[in-house]
């Protein structure tokens, strides 16, 4: 009955919205009009009435004034990504009166996303985060010019992009390296500064690229890093307010760059924020390299490349599932339920995981941890004492590393008389096919 | 000689998820480079694969080796010499957001 009475309301108040969004972009037409003929204020100079008096707070900074408003009213700003960073940029710039803000996103809405993304709510899960921010920034500010676009970013799409637009600043807000590389490139072959943000657990990292002759991405880091070395905020966390403080710094940085406040624009400097001491730190970098690849005095890169191929991973943070086992050595998760309690269970995943939720009966071995004479012990021993079947059910997150462990398993236990199977897909399958009821993230 | 290590940005993954170790340089005939804490650090500290930590004599791609909050190359890379007291800091780049 009252499970009846919210979904009735839910879809009630779904439906307002949608009618809402409709009169929104209604409004937007004719207040486009309207503004094409707008006067600016007689008493000042290239604002409206409104704007003085919505801006005021800001030009009354010295720093900024009325001509640096000028200044961020004429502006272009391209913003890549629509997520922790991308929303605390995204509604710092809007809210300060860029001109123009054009954002890039693929990806829709998810749960798990909301504790960090501020401008998505609940009922934005599942629409392209992209709408979502526009919808947001819009009830800001009306009179701005928002430009969602929901895309993949990769050579091809950025240089129609580039080709088409003005950018006065770039905003990386995106999870991945192959989009760093790419953003970096795309910047330096169009002569456009680049805020550089990125968040990872309780850690922030924020600079400015090819800016005023400074260094660039590449000038850094010329090779990228191995792929197995790199941790997506799906696998290692994120605490809400790290990305949001380096996102709110990165609209801090174009707000400086765009009214030509170099002394404090971070280019050939790095701050570093570490959550866990609660400290900054703001580190000297190296000049630009004459050598660089990109933007050195001879450079060997003029046009965009493959930027997936040259990281050898893909432009996304989103786990790439592998299959290096053979077709025996798989069990549907469907066969799980009548294996618990009966067979031995190893849960793969790292212990912050396990504590998290796990199946009963099952025994939690973190595969980082597997190859360690103790961890061999214990399957050892354990093994010793199963009866049925002679076999050892391996089980993780969603089905990569228990296969890394069988193989690895197998390999090193090979004198055992067991037989060592995989979960397909692991609790993520489980979740999707077995019990609704199992958390899924 | 006493110095200071510090990782970060994930590094400390590989030195036993510790982000603060001070440490005694033992004395030798030749001053300390980067170059030798580097290999001192594999021998002592490091836990994990020390391909993930060192390649080609150096830091493997996307560490920032920084001296006293100076990028090392505007210090000599591997060639620095220690100091007393310096703080040598390991930090890996981020990328998620
Ligand atoms: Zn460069």
């Amino acid at each position: 009955m009252l499970d009846e009475k919210i979904a009735t309301l839910l879809k009630d108040i779904k439906r307002l919205k949608d009618k809402l969004r409709e009169k929104e972009k209604l409004l937007f037409v004719h207040l486009q009009e309207k503004n094409n003929n707008l006067t600016t204020c007689k008493y000042s100079k290239g604002l409206t009435k409104e704007e003085i008096t919505r801006y005021s707070r800001q030009m009354l900074v010295k720093e900024i004034g009325l001509e640096g408003q000028l200044k961020l009213k004429n502006s272009k700003v391209l913003i890549v990504g629509a997520g922790g960073l991308g929303c605390p940029v995204s509604v710092y710039l809007a809210s300060a009166g860029i001109g123009e803000i054009t954002i890039v996103d693929y990806d829709d809405v998810e749960l798990s996303n909301l504790h960090r993304q501020i401008l998505h709510t609940e009922d934005d899960i599942d629409h392209p985060k992209v709408n979502s921010i526009y919808d947001k920034l819009h009830s800001i500010n009306r009179n701005l010019k928002i430009i969602p676009i929901k895309q993949h970013m990769d050579s091809h799409t950025i240089k129609q992009l580039l080709d088409s637009n003005t950018f006065d600043v770039v905003v990386d807000g995106s999870d991945n390296v192959a989009t760093r590389y790419l953003l970096n490139d795309a910047c330096v072959l169009n002569n456009i500064p680049l805020v550089s943000g990125s968040a990872l657990q309780l850690e922030g990292q924020l600079t400015v690229y090819n800016y005023n002759g400074g260094p660039c991405y590449r000038c850094l880091f010329p090779v990228p890093p191995p792929p197995e070395t790199v941790t997506s905020c799906g696998d290692g966390g994120v605490l809400g307010p790290v990305p949001g403080l380096i996102g709110v710094l990165q609209a801090h940085q174009t707000i400086l760059i765009l009214t030509n406040s170099s002394d404090g624009v971070l280019s050939q400097r790095f701050l570093v924020f570490d959550g866990s001491s609660a400290t900054f730190r703001n580190v000297k970098l190296r000049p630009r390299n004459i050598n660089c690849a990109v933007c050195g005095d001879n450079p060997l890169i003029t046009e965009l490349i493959d930027y997936e191929q040259f990281c050898g991973a893909g432009a996304h943070d989103k786990v790439e599932n592998i299959n290096i086992l053979s077709k025996t050595q798989h069990i549907e998760a469907e066969e799980l339920p009548k294996k618990l309690g009966t067979s031995l269970i190893l849960d793969v995943r790292p212990h912050l995981q396990f504590d998290l939720c796990h199946l009963p009966y099952t025994t939690n071995l973190p595969f980082a941890e597997i190859e360690k004479p103790d961890a061999l012990d214990l399957v050892k021993r354990l093994v010793k004492n199963i009866d049925a079947d002679n076999e050892v059910i391996v089980l993780c997150r969603r089905g990569n590393d228990s296969q890394r462990a069988v193989s690895l398993l197998k390999q090193k236990l090979s004198d055992l008389p067991v037989n060592f199977l995989n979960v397909k897909g692991g609790l993520h399958a489980y979740s999707k096919y077995v019990d609704s009821d199992f958390p899924d993230f | 000689m006493d110095i200071k290590v510090q990782f970060g940005g994930g590094a400390e993954l590989l030195f036993d998820n510790k982000k603060h170790y001070d440490i005694s340089l033992p004395s030798k005939e030749k001053p300390w480079i980067i170059g030798d804490l580097l290999f001192w650090l594999k021998e002592h500290l490091l836990k994990e694969r020390p391909d993930l930590f060192l390649q080609d004599n150096s830091v493997r791609p996307g560490i920032l080796v920084l001296i006293n909050d100076t990028d090392w190359e505007l210090m000599d890379t591997v060639n620095y010499e220690i100091q007393l007291n310096d703080c040598i800091m390991f930090i890996s780049t981020l990328h998620g957001g």
